[in-house]
This record gives structure tokens, C-alpha cells and sequence, in this order.
């Protein structure tokens, strides 16, 4: 088991012009499962393609356990990888398949047999392994593409968007079982994806990744919770976090007509507009009108069966609501709002980044506005 | 709706038959007749069935001079093309389908245009290096017009089936130990056996039947068309129906052999 550290990474494609990866660090720590989340086109592929020395960097170098392999090629770096149109070889056998790692290494016979049923027992393809995969159904091609990686117990797992082709709800039963696999081995483990709730789920540290870069990195529910920018606040959560433009004025927030207390830390903005960050689900909800409810217009309700989404307009701007299930609300109903104070996060309109999150204007902090 | 479907699977039914008559019956007339006495095509009405066989005919026909010969040459040629074509062609097709290259589509535009010159046009002047450099009148001759020939056929057949494997399955061998050689030999080639044993067929069945190269290129080492062109013009009715015979049943065996790793391109197992 080991570390993989990416140190200022390039890749320019020839075709696009723009960088796909654009200067990227970071460091998955020893056993550590870190998944790289952003839309299709952000890089995230090109990063993992590059650790896998599938692809050359123009510049920087990729680490494994404190060597350097960005000139070697994909078999000498000790990893395995699961890709997302699974892969597998349809002219061998699920057994030959899982065990292609281990031929190529010339382990024993004894040992390849050993290795082969544990790994398929592992990922319940026990029963299947004397048949060809065009045997299969996609979620057992899928644990095949899996028992193949894990059984060469590689120091390092990549995985490329594993569970984009299946179904809805094999992906979400898939999903739980690979959390379970990869913890149970404690592989340090890469994963790409472009859904948000798979990287939540998953990952110890999520990367959300947006233009070649790394917007954020951290812990799920503390990316989830203080997005660095717009954009990870946009990207990360469904529904996405609401996003309001509000006026700094005498201590308070002006949102179209109504005001809410600002927050100490707005001091400085006196005067200026700031952006409003805050998630569906922190934001109270209720029928009867009270001092420091916010009245707004419920447009559209959507029964998710565990909750009830509202899309409301306050003002100029529609917000998303998640209010308990029970909540007797139709369209074109007056509601009353109270965003959690805790729970609101401050962007600088111009540059999106996120204005101090706890500690007043240090740290992170947005350009300020000229007026 | 369901007679209609019956009538349009008796349709294809009746289609099938008449395109395998097509092509069966005349292979059944060359055959009844190269197997018939001299005298007994001269009958009239023509016995349709093989009343009086007779491998007289053929016998005469295969010792005749230059006909053992011709057909070595002839297997020599063709089975030599087919590696030659295979050797350069595959690596070329594995190219076209893999990496982008400047100038990819006119290369392939290229490899066709190879295709619209006559073969004479191309002849005389091969004729002309072959003469300077020794190589006139030799199988080898033939065999490089011959690959030349078959080689656009290799490289297009092969690069759709290269296509056809996704470089992912040969990524995935290389991230599990595999030299990009052995990713090839292990993980594409056996899928794409079909399609090489197509472009095989098609190169060795190119240079079993050309003509006009074989006879320009070489007086003495003729393959078998050639040979059989240039002779049988001045022979009896039934030396050019053993000559037919003998021109069409090894393409047909080569085809019946290959034919196996054809099927599989069609039935199943790729995919």
C-alpha cells in the first residue's frame, strides 16, 4: 500500500487547445479512497488516465509510495484499475479474465486458482467463472472488471466512473458493496465520477474538480457544507445549493424586499452586494406568517416520498426548499422562509469564491468589490 | 400481418435458393463436365447427370505440360501474398484504426486510388524494374504485384475489425502486466481472427485469379490462370472445363477452411 501525490500536472490535448488538466496537485494518503467528482470535461479522467501512465503528462510528475513513475509505462506501477466500459476480455473466460493480472505475473497454478475464487467469491461470481462474458449481465461483467482488479492486490486502485453503465438501482446496491470491498482490502483507491452522490457516499476525501483544476478538496460533508466557490455549491448536493444576490445594508441583508440579519462578518461589505449560499435543506418552512419569516411564492412542489421539494420565488430569485413530506403546500401558496443562520455561506459576486467562512475576511477570501 | 410475414419469409426463402443456383449451377456444369468423356459432351441433348463419369479428361488435363507447375506456382504465389499482405497489412490497419495521423483519410483515399489503376498500366512498367533487377520471371515477381494488389483490401478489412476492439480492453492488459506486444497478441488478435481470415481470403483469392500480372511478368513461372489462359485458347471444349474445374476447387477448399474463423466474425462470439 502506498501514497500517490500528483505534483503540478499538465495535459494539453492536441485537438482541444485548452489544458485538461491544468497544473493539478494532490495527494491520496496511504489507504486512503479519494474520488476526483466534476462534469464531463473537467479533467478528472485525464488525472486518473495519467496516474494509470495511460497517458503521457506534458509536465509535473505522479508518485507512487515516494517513487517517482511518471516515465514508466502502465505495467511497471504496481496498479490495477477498473474501467468504465468494464473491459473484460470477451474471448476468455470469467475465470481467465479475473486472473489476467496474475498470468501476466506467471503466479503459480496453485496460487492463481486460490486467488481467483477468493476474488470471485468475494464479488459472488463464484458460480460463473467457466462461462464467457457475453454469459453475463451487465452487473456481473461489471464485478468481473472489480474481482480483476482487487485480485491482483495491486498497492494503488483506479477506477474510472465503475457503476455509469448500470441501472439505477443495481448502481446503488453496487455502490454500498464497493464501499464495503475496497474498506474491507484497504487498497488506496482513486475513483472518477461525475455524480455528486456517488462521490459523497464514497470517498473519504472528495476532489471536485471544474476547468483542469481542483476547485476543492475535503471530507464529503465538509465540502458539502462550506463550498470553497459557486461552483462546487452548484455542483455538489441535489438539489443544487440555492444561490441568492443580496445588498449589505445597516447590518442587515436586503434580498428584494425583505431583510434578514447579516452576519458580523459582512461588516466590511457595507454597502456592497454579496452572494447567498444556502441548501435546500436549511431552510424552515411554514404556513403561518411570523416576525423574521420571509414570504414567498411556492411555484412548483415535488413529493420525493421522503420529503416534499418546493420551488419557491423570493423576489427576483427561485429557491429550492426541502420541507417535510407532510407539508400541505400547492402552487401559487404564500409560504414563510427562515433560512438557518448557521447555515448561510457569503460569495463575492464577481470571482464566486467564498467570502471568510468562519473566521471574518482572512483565509479565503474574495476579491472586494469597488462600487 | 402473419401472412404477410409468411410470405415475405418464403420471399427471402426463394431468394436465397435462386442466388445459390446462381452460383452452384455453373459449378456443377463445369464439374459434370470436366468429369465427362470427351465424347459424351458432344452428345445432344446433354446428360444433366453423371451418367458416365470419366476422369479421362482430367487426367490428360493434369499432365499436360505446365499445368503441375502452374498450380505450384500458383499455391505459391497465393499462399506468399497472403503473408506478405498480412505482414505489412495488419500493422497498417492496427494503425489506421487506432491513432489519429495527419493525413489518415487521405491515406485511406490513397489505398483505394491504388485499386483504379489497371493492372496493365501497372505491369509494363513493373515489368521494366523486374527485368533490371532480376526479379523477371520468378513467383517472387508476382507475389509483390500480388500483394500490392490485395494489400488496400488487408489494411481496410482489418482496421474495421481493430475498430472493433475497444482500446480500453487493451489498456486494461497493459495495466495488468502487459507489454503493449503481448496486449496485442493476447487480447486483440484473437478477436480479431475473424477479420484477418477475411482479409487472408481475400488476398489469396485476388492472386489466384489474376491473370493479366501473372502473364506479364513471367514466360516460364506462370501461375495456373495464366498458364490455363494462355493455353486452353487453342485447346478441345473439354480441356477448358477440366482447366475451369481445377482453376475454381482449391479457391473453394482455401474458402471452406477459412470459412470457420469467418463464422465467427457473424455468429457470436465477438461482442
Amino acid at each position: 500500500m502506498s501514497a500517490v501525490t500528483v505534483h503540478n500536472l499538465v495535459k494539453t490535448y492536441a485537438s482541444g487547445g485548452k489544458r485538461a488538466t491544468d497544473d493539478v496537485s494532490l495527494e491520496v494518503a496511504d489507504g486512503e479512497f479519494l474520488v476526483l467528482v466534476g462534469p464531463s470535461g473537467c479533467g478528472k479522467t485525464t488525472l486518473l488516465r495519467m496516474v494509470a501512465g495511460l497517458e503521457t503528462p506534458d509536465s509535473g510528475t505522479v508518485s507512487i509510495g515516494g517513487r517517482d513513475v511518471t516515465d514508466l509505462p502502465a505495467r511497471q506501477r504496481g496498479l490495477s484499475m477498473v474501467f468504465q466500459s468494464y473491459a473484460i476480455f470477451p474471448h476468455m473466460k470469467v475465470r481467465q479474465n479475473i486472473g489476467f493480472g496474475l498470468m501476466m505475473r506467471k503466479v503459480p497454478k496453485e496460487e492463481f486458482d486460490r486467488r481467483v475464487k477468493r476474488a470471485a467469491e468475494l464479488l459472488q461470481l463464484g458460480e460463473f467463472l467457466d462461462r464467457y462474458p457475453a454469459q453475463l449481465s451487465g452487473g456481473q461483467r461489471q464485478r468481473v472488471a472489480v474481482a480483476r482488479a482487487i485480485v491482483v492486490d495491486a498497492a494503488v486502485l483506479l477506477m474510472d466512473e465503475p457503476l455509469s453503465n448500470l441501472d439505477a438501482l443495481l448502481r446503488l446496491q453496487f455502490r454500498a458493496e464497493l464501499k464495503r470491498i475496497v474498506s474491507q482490502i484497504g487498497t488506496t483507491t482513486l475513483y472518477v465520477t461525475h455524480d455528486q452522490a456517488e462521490a459523497m457516499s464514497l470517498g473519504d476525501r472528495v476532489a471536485v474538480m471544474r476547468d483542469g483544476k481542483v476547485a476543492q478538496i475535503g471530507a464529503p460533508l465538509e465540502v458539502y457544507d462550506r463550498p470553497a466557490d459557486r461552483f462546487v455549491g452548484g455542483f455538489l448536493g441535489s438539489p443544487p445549493m440555492n444561490f441568492l444576490t443580496a445588498t449589505v445594508r445597516d447590518g442587515s441583508l436586503v434580498i428584494g424586499d425583505v431583510s434578514l440579519p447579516a452576519p458580523d462578518l459582512l461588516s466590511t461589505w457595507e454597502g456592497h452586494e454579496v452572494v447567498v449560499g444556502v441548501r435546500a435543506e436549511n431552510i424552515q418552512v411554514s404556513e403561518e406568517p411570523a416576525p423574521g419569516w420571509v414570504p414567498a411564492q411556492v411555484e412548483v412542489v415535488e413529493p420525493t416520498g421522503a420529503a416534499l421539494l418546493l420551488t419557491a420565488r423570493l423576489g427576483e430569485a427561485q429557491l429550492k426548499i426541502q420541507a417535510p413530506a407532510t407539508f400541505p403546500a400547492g402552487p401559487d401558496q404564500q409560504v414563510h422562509l427562515r433560512p438557518a443562520p448557521k447555515a448561510l455561506r457569503f460569495y463575492d459576486p464577481s470571482t464566486g469564491l467564498a467570502l471568510a467562512v468562519d473566521q471574518g475576511l482572512g483565509g479565503r477570501v474574495g476579491r472586494r468589490v469597488t462600487p | 400481418m402473419s401472412a404477410r410475414r409468411r410470405w415475405e419469409r418464403a420471399a427471402i426463402q426463394a431468394a436465397c435458393v435462386a442466388i445459390t443456383l446462381f452460383m452452384g449451377v455453373p459449378l456443377y456444369l463445369i464439374a459434370l463436365a470436366a468429369l465427362s468423356s470427351r465424347d459424351s459432351l458432344n452428345q445432344f441433348p446433354l446428360p444433366l447427370l453423371p451418367t458416365d463419369p470419366s476422369t479421362e479428361t482430367m487426367s490428360t488435363f493434369l499432365q499436360s505440360t505446365g499445368v503441375t507447375g502452374g498450380f505450384i506456382n500458383s499455391l505459391t504465389v497465393g499462399l506468399g501474398t497472403v503473408v506478405l499482405a498480412l505482414l505489412v497489412g495488419v500493422p497498417a490497419g492496427y494503425a489506421v484504426a487506432r491513432y489519429a495521423f495527419r493525413g489518415k483519410d487521405t491515406y485511406q483515399l490513397i489505398l483505394l486510388l491504388t485499386r483504379a489503376l489497371p493492372i496493365v498500366v501497372l505491369s509494363v512498367p513493373l515489368a521494366r524494374i523486374f527485368l533490371d533487377t532480376g526479379l523477371y520471371d520468378t513467383t517472387y515477381a508476382v507475389m509483390l504485384l500480388h500483394t500490392a494488389l490485395a494489400l488496400p483490401t488487408t489494411v481496410l478489412i482489418t482496421a474495421a475489425i481493430f475498430v472493433g476492439v475497444s482500446h480500453e480492453q487493451e489498456e486494461a492488459a497493459m495495466i495488468f502486466g502487459a507489454s503493449p506486444l503481448q496486449a496485442f497478441l493476447r487480447v486483440v488478435a484473437p478477436q480479431a481472427l475473424p477479420g484477418i481470415a477475411a482479409a487472408a481470403m481475400f488476398a489469396f483469392m485476388l492472386s489466384w485469379n489474376e491473370v493479366l500480372g501473372a502473364t506479364v511478368l513471367t514466360l516460364n513461372q506462370r501461375t495456373l490462370p495464366a498458364q490455363v489462359l494462355t493455353t486452353l485458347a487453342d485447346s478441345p471444349l473439354a480441356y477448358r472445363f477440366a482447366g475451369g474445374l481445377a482453376l475454381v476447387l482449391p479457391a473453394l477448399v482455401f474458402i471452406a477452411v477459412m470459412r470457420r474463423y469467418l463464422l465467427n466474425m457473424w455468429g457470436t462470439t465477438l461482442r
